[in-house]
Formats: structure tokens, C-alpha cells, sequence
């Protein structure tokens, strides 16, 4: 109840403050610099030079402070040893090349990146063209879309339930193990199994984001000209032909915008392995083991942001890409 | 090769019925030309023919064969669209050869299909490009292209030129009809809604209307002996005029009392029992001509339109008759606010009966 209080609290000041500073500042500078006397002309033009920086001032300060300040420091910590006490070089990548669990993160990282993405991708594509084609598809299409509100760590932990284990001869509560005993075998301690249980961990990331795959996908191919569907018809292409020979190579940019985002999404995987495995049983990917170096035992600060710096060059690329092609899209 | 049926075709979207049993007998090598007021079925007539659309009852033959419920693909038909429908992911080049493709035609006949279709409609230097690339009417020749290359038995064109500039259309218009010089076995349905197009295709004319067929003709037969007022005032730029009176003379030759004023005389035969019938007559503004003497229509010329070859007068609304225009050869910019009187020729001059708007015979 506190906490609610609390929450409703912050929210309240925090919308009271950005009016307040937006409509404050905007009256200020009207004030001194009024839009009428002799000096009209003049005024207006310097307003108007100073008025965007007003408005998109609060957000640079923002930026600066949360996103622009850590990527220096952590590059700085990066070349220091676990206290930040004093420099070592490159003792810290040195010390992850070498890495057996490092090399495990940044493989299971890269496999990752092959499955989700894709598997996301391609269900939520035909997910989008079979929603649109039957009756109930806008139930299936909430359905679908639903695990999109759920965070990452919720869905950790439904999966968790859906993984669990039971001894043999106790009644699994486990959806999987209860399916696998029916099926007539003993139960299995999934998220051990080496190897599998990485896919196992991925199926949860895939839940989330078919549906944001979905929906975008869907807008897209509502976008496509019904014409040059018709003329396909007409041309003699099944429904198949249609769909991956004139629809989908009409919604490439937006397949690859989509591809991009899930990637970088992936690329950044910390919550799900975290609830679900904590990176045992071979199941390591960066962001969780740069949280156990930082944050857990006795935090080693150097090593930390060494593997932060390497998840940030892994994304900055995408990113940049996403953004080129998201602004191709829509330019 | 391809003879067409339409029996009783109809076509409803729920309770509204768009088209109701539309007939009409399309014989092989036709050109025909859909023509009608926007809105009145046009494009879901020919989208019917093309199998896009269902045919909600009636039956649709081809070639004897009956064809409601047979795929479109396989009707033989192929639609140029008037957003041209290019696959704006292929180049010209894959998007004429993508029906022959789908159809598994062997590669060198496909390959010889596509350069003589881009060689008749001078495509060739454009088939590798995309059709971002192209201008609108290389984009609809390109449209033209992908259904030549399937060699279909129907061609069926929906407003393939509305969207090219003046010049354009007529060049383009000129080279659909060349098209069809060329294939006089083919059979081609062609909806417009430009006039000249209409007149200067067809073999026939089909005017839709309300849902049916008003009148089916030739292009001069439907000039020269529109069945109603409707197809009279249709066919024709600027519209026939129509003037309402009542007949004061039968036989042979019809002589009408105007209500405007004038009397016509016409060659369209009466009985002696229509004495007093109230009929209406139409001119066209093009069979009109200046007279001294006692005519059929006198009245204060309001506008000019000197068009050089032709002049466009325009009169005020009279009495029992719209707004009168009448066009005359050369110039004649020196009428406005003339009084002028019209007279016309006997064989010029249709009679409808008024209210039902049919011919009268
Ligand atoms: N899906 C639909 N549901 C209900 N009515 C429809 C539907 N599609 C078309 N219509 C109606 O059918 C009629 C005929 O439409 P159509 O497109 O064939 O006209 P058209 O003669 O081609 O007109 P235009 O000359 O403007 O192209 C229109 O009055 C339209 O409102
Ligand atoms: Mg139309």
C-alpha cells in the first residue's frame, strides 16, 4: 500500500514537474524577450533560438547523466583493476580472452542470435497472415501479443513452473514433465540438460517477442497494394507463391527492422537466464555473467565493465543499422 | 477464339444489389468498352469476368464452358489494372515473366515471350530496371507486357489509362488499338470513362446503369439511335440537348410545339392517335446550327468557348429544357450576348417520350 502511495506520488510530481518546467521556462522566456515594443522583431527571432533548447534541455541532461557519463566510466573501469584503485592495462580483456565461461557466454550469446531472432521473426510472420485470413483472429492476435506486457522476469518465472521437477512417482507440476511422464517416460530436470536447456531458456524470449514481431509484421502486410495481390491471382500463384514470392519480398525493410530490434533485444539477455538458471548448466550469456562480476560475491569492477564494453560493441552496430533501416522505412 | 456469355449476372454485397442480371453475348475478336456513370458497376462487372469477385448468381460462359466457379488463373483471362500492379520488387523483366514461371514454362520459351512483348512495346532497354524506376506510362506498358506475354483469350483493361497525362493517353490509346490490330482473334473488355476512348476502341459499347445494361451498340449506332434519354445524353461531349413539347402534327414527318418557344420538325414517324403527346426532344449541340429565319430555339448567348476549331455556345435554361449548348464550326467569339435562333435538320432530331425516356418508334 505504501509502495502504491509512493509509486502514485512520484508519478504526480514527476508530471507536475515537466509541466511545470515546460510551461515556466516557455513564460520566462516570453518575458524576457516580449513579442511586442520596439525590439519585437528581434525578440521573437532570439525566442525562437532559445525556446527548443528549453524544451529538449531536460532531456539532454537526462541523457548525459544516465547514458552518456556511465559509457565513460564504465570505459574507464574497464582498464582498472577490481576496486577501481588503480590502472592495469588490458589485464581485464586479457583475463577474458582466456575465459572459459567468458568463451561459453559469447558462444551461447551467438546462439542466441541464430535461433531467436529468426524463430521470432518467422512466427510472427505467419502469425500475422493467419490472424488476418480466419474469423476468431483478433482473439488469437491478443493471445499472441499478451506475453508483450509481462516482463522478463515474470515470464522467467512461469517458464520456471513450466520446467519444474518433481521426483518420480510425485505428481509433476510442470506442464512439460507432466506431458513427458503422459508420453510415458520419467520426468527430466530440463534446465540441467546440457546444451538443450539453452533452447529451453530461448523459447521464453521467442514467447515475448513473437507477438511484438507479429504485430508490426501485420501492419505491413495490410500495407501491401490488394492489386498486386490480385494480379498474382491472376498470374496463377497459389496461395503459397503468394504469400513468400510477392508479400513478403514487399515487407523486407520492415522483416529486417524487425530482425534487427529482437537481436539487440537478444543481445542484451540478462533477466530470463538470471531467474531461470543464473547461468549454470552451461547456460552463461554476457549480460548475466557482467552482473555476477559486478554485483555478486565480491564485485570485481574492472572485469565487470570489460564485458559490458563487449556487449555494447556488439549491439552499437545493429543499432545503427536498425535505425538507418527503421528511417528507410519510414522516409 | 474466346466467345463470352453473360446470363443474368448478378452481383449483391449483402442486402445492396450492384449489379442485377446483367446479359450480354461477347463474340470472339470483340473489343468491348464498359462505359456508365461512376459507381455504377463497371469495375465489379470485369472483376467478376476475372474470377476476383464472386458472381452472386447467374452464369458466366466461356467458350461454352461455364466458368463460375473455376479459378481465375485458369479462365485464360488477363487484367491490366489501373494502378498498373506492378510487383515493385521485380524488374520489368520478372514481373512479365512470373505468370510463365508459376505455369513451369520451359526457360527459353519464356525468355523469347518476354523479348517479343518488350520489343513490341519498345521495353526493351528498360528490362532489368525496377518499376520505381520507370514513368507512369512505361509502368502501364510494362502492365500491358505482363499480360501479353500469357497470351490470354480475354484481356480485360480496367481504366488502364486514367492515369497518364493528356498526351500520353492518346499515344498510349493508339497503341492499345494497334495492339489489337495486331491480335484480332483476342478478345478484349475495356472500361473507361473517357469518351473518346469509348468511341475510338470499341467494337461495341456497353452503357451501364442503376445495376443493368442500358443499351449495347456500336459506337455510331449509339450516337446515332440512343434508345434513351440516359445513353443520349451519355454518349456525346457536350451532352444532347433535350427540350420538352408536345406533338402538333403526325405522319411521316413529327412536328413538335416547344415549350421554349420554337417548333421542331423530325423524320421519326407518328400515328395519328400521339396528336398531343408530350414527347421530348433531343439535339446534339453538334447538329445545331445559326438561322434568320423561324427556328427551333431562341435565346441570349451567356458564354463562349472559342476553341478554335470549334466554337461552344451556351445558353440560358429555358423553359421545359436544360441549359442549351450549341457547337459550331470555326470561331465565332463575337456572339456572346447575342440573340440568336437554332435550327437543325429533320433527321437530326430524336424524339423521347416524356417520363419514359424511351426512343419513340
Ligand atoms: N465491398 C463492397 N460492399 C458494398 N458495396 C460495394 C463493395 N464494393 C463495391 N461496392 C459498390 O458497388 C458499386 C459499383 O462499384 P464499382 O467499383 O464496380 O463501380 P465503377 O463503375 O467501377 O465506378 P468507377 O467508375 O468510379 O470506377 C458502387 O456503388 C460501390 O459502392
Ligand atoms: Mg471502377
Amino acid at each position: 500500500m505504501e509502495a502504491l502511495i509512493l509509486a502514485g506520488g512520484t508519478i504526480l510530481a514527476g508530471v507536475f514537474a515537466c509541466t511545470a518546467w515546460f510551461w515556466g521556462a516557455n513564460l520566462a522566456l516570453d518575458l524576457i524577450c516580449p513579442a511586442r515594443g520596439p525590439q519585437a522583431g528581434r525578440n521573437i527571432l532570439r525566442a525562437n533560438m532559445v525556446r527548443p533548447w528549453l524544451f529538449i534541455g531536460p532531456a539532454v541532461l537526462f541523457l548525459g547523466l544516465y547514458l552518456v557519463y556511465p559509457v565513460l566510466k564504465s570505459t574507464l573501469m574497464s582498464f582498472q583493476d577490481a576496486s577501481g584503485a588503480r590502472f592495469v592495462g588490458l589485464a581485464n580483456y586479457r583475463w577474458l580472452a582466456g575465459d572459459a565461461k567468458f568463451r561459453e557466454a559469447i558462444l551461447n550469446n551467438f546462439l542466441w542470435l541464430l535461433v531467436v531472432p529468426a524463430t521470432a521473426t518467422f512466427i510472427g510472420l505467419v502469425a500475422a497472415q493467419i490472424t488476418d485470413r480466419i474469423r476468431w483472429g483478433k482473439f488469437a492476435k491478443s493471445m499472441i501479443f499478451m506475453p508483450m506486457a509481462i516482463s522478463f522476469v515474470g515470464a522467467g518465472v512461469i517458464w520456471k513452473f513450466i520446467y519444474d521437477f518433481r521426483a518420480e512417482g510425485l505428481a509433476q507440476i510442470g506442464l512439460l514433465n507432466a506431458f513427458w511422464v503422459w508420453l510415458g517416460h520419467s520426468p527430466q530436470t530440463w534446465l540441467t540438460l546440457p546444451f538443450w536447456n539453452n533452447f529451453l531458456l530461448m523459447a521464453v524470449l521467442i514467447w515475448i517477442q513473437t507477438g511484438f514481431a507479429m504485430v508490426i509484421l501485420s501492419a505491413a502486410l495490410r500495407g501491401i497494394p490488394e492489386e498486386t495481390v490480385e494480379a498474382a491471382i491472376l498470374d496463377g500463384a497459389n496461395p503459397w507463391q503468394l504469400f513468400f514470392r510477392i508479400k513478403v519480398p514487399q515487407i523486407w525493410g520492415t522483416i529486417a527492422v524487425v530482425w534487427t530490434t529482437i537481436t539487440i533485444t537478444v543481445l542484451k539477455v540478462f533477466d530470463i537466464v538470471f531467474v531461470m538458471t543464473n547461468g549454470e548448466w552451461g547456460t552463461q550469456v554476457l549480460a548475466n555473467m557482467m552482473y555476477n562480476w559486478m554485483f555478486r560475491g565480491a564485485p570485481d569492477y574492472g572485469r565487470g565493465s570489460a564485458i559490458a564494453l563487449v556487449i555494447m560493441a556488439l549491439v552499437t552496430p545493429m543499432m545503427i543499422w536498425n535505425i538507418r533501416a527503421a528511417r528507410r522505412e519510414t522516409g | 477464339m474466346a466467345d463470352l456469355t453473360l446470363a443474368g449476372l448478378t452481383k449483391r454485397y449483402g442486402e445492396v444489389t450492384v449489379l442485377s442480371g446483367i446479359d450480354l453475348e461477347i463474340r470472339a475478336g470483340e473489343l468491348i468498352v464498359f462505359v456508365g456513370p461512376s459507381g455504377c458497376g463497371k469495375s465489379t462487372l470485369l472483376r467478376m469476368i476475372a474470377g476476383l469477385e464472386r458472381i452472386s448468381s447467374g452464369d458466366l460462359i466461356i467458350d461454352g464452358l461455364r466458368v463460375n466457379d473455376m479459378p481465375p488463373a485458369q479462365r485464360g483471362i488477363a487484367m491490366v489494372f489501373q494502378s498498373y500492379a506492378l510487383y515493385p520488387h521485380m524488374t520489368v523483366r520478372q514481373n512479365m515473366e512470373f505468370a510463365l514461371k508459376i505455369a513451369k514454362k520451359p526457360r527459353a520459351e519464356i525468355t523469347a515471350a518476354v523479348e517479343k512483348a518488350a520489343r513490341i512495346l519498345q521495353l526493351t532497354p528498360y528490362l532489368d530496371r525496377l518499376p520505381k524506376a520507370l514513368s507512369g506510362g512505361q509502368r502501364q506498358r510494362v502492365a500491358i507486357g505482363r499480360a501479353i506475354v500469357r497470351d490470354p483469350k480475354v484481356y480485360l483493361f480496367d481504366e488502364p489509362l486514367s492515369n497518364l497525362d493528356a498526351a500520353l493517353r492518346v499515344a498510349t490509346r493508339i497503341e492499345i488499338a494497334q495492339l489489337k490490330e495486331a491480335m484480332p482473334g483476342r478478345t478484349m473488355i475495356y472500361v473507361t470513362h473517357d469518351q473518346v476512348e469509348a468511341m475510338t476502341l470499341a467494337s461495341r459499347i456497353v452503357v451501364l446503369a442503376n445495376g443493368g445494361i442500358a443499351q449495347v451498340g456500336t459506337p455510331l449506332a449509339l450516337y446515332e439511335r440512343p434508345e434513351s434519354e440516359f445513353v443520349a445524353q451519355f454518349i456525346g461531349s457536350p451532352q444532347m440537348n433535350l427540350l420538352a413539347g408536345k406533338v402538333v402534327e403526325t405522319g411521316a414527318r413529327t412536328r413538335v410545339q416547344l415549350e421554349a418557344g420554337g417548333t421542331a420538325c423530325s423524320t421519326v414517324p407518328t400515328a395519328p392517335a400521339d396528336l398531343g403527346l408530350a414527347v421530348n426532344i433531343g439535339v446534339r449541340p453538334e447538329d445545331l446550327t445559326l438561322t434568320e429565319g423561324p427556328g427551333l430555339f431562341t435565346g441570349t448567348v451567356e458564354i463562349v468557348e472559342a476553341l478554335g476549331e470549334v466554337t461552344l455556345l451556351y445558353f440560358g435554361r429555358a423553359p421545359g429544357a436544360g441549359q442549351i449548348i450549341a457547337k459550331l464550326p470555326g470561331g465565332h467569339a463575337d456572339l456572346r450576348h447575342a440573340r440568336v435562333t437554332l435550327t437543325t435538320a429533320p433527321e437530326k432530331v430524336h424524339l423521347f417520350h416524356a417520363g419514359q425516356s424511351l426512343l419513340y418508334r
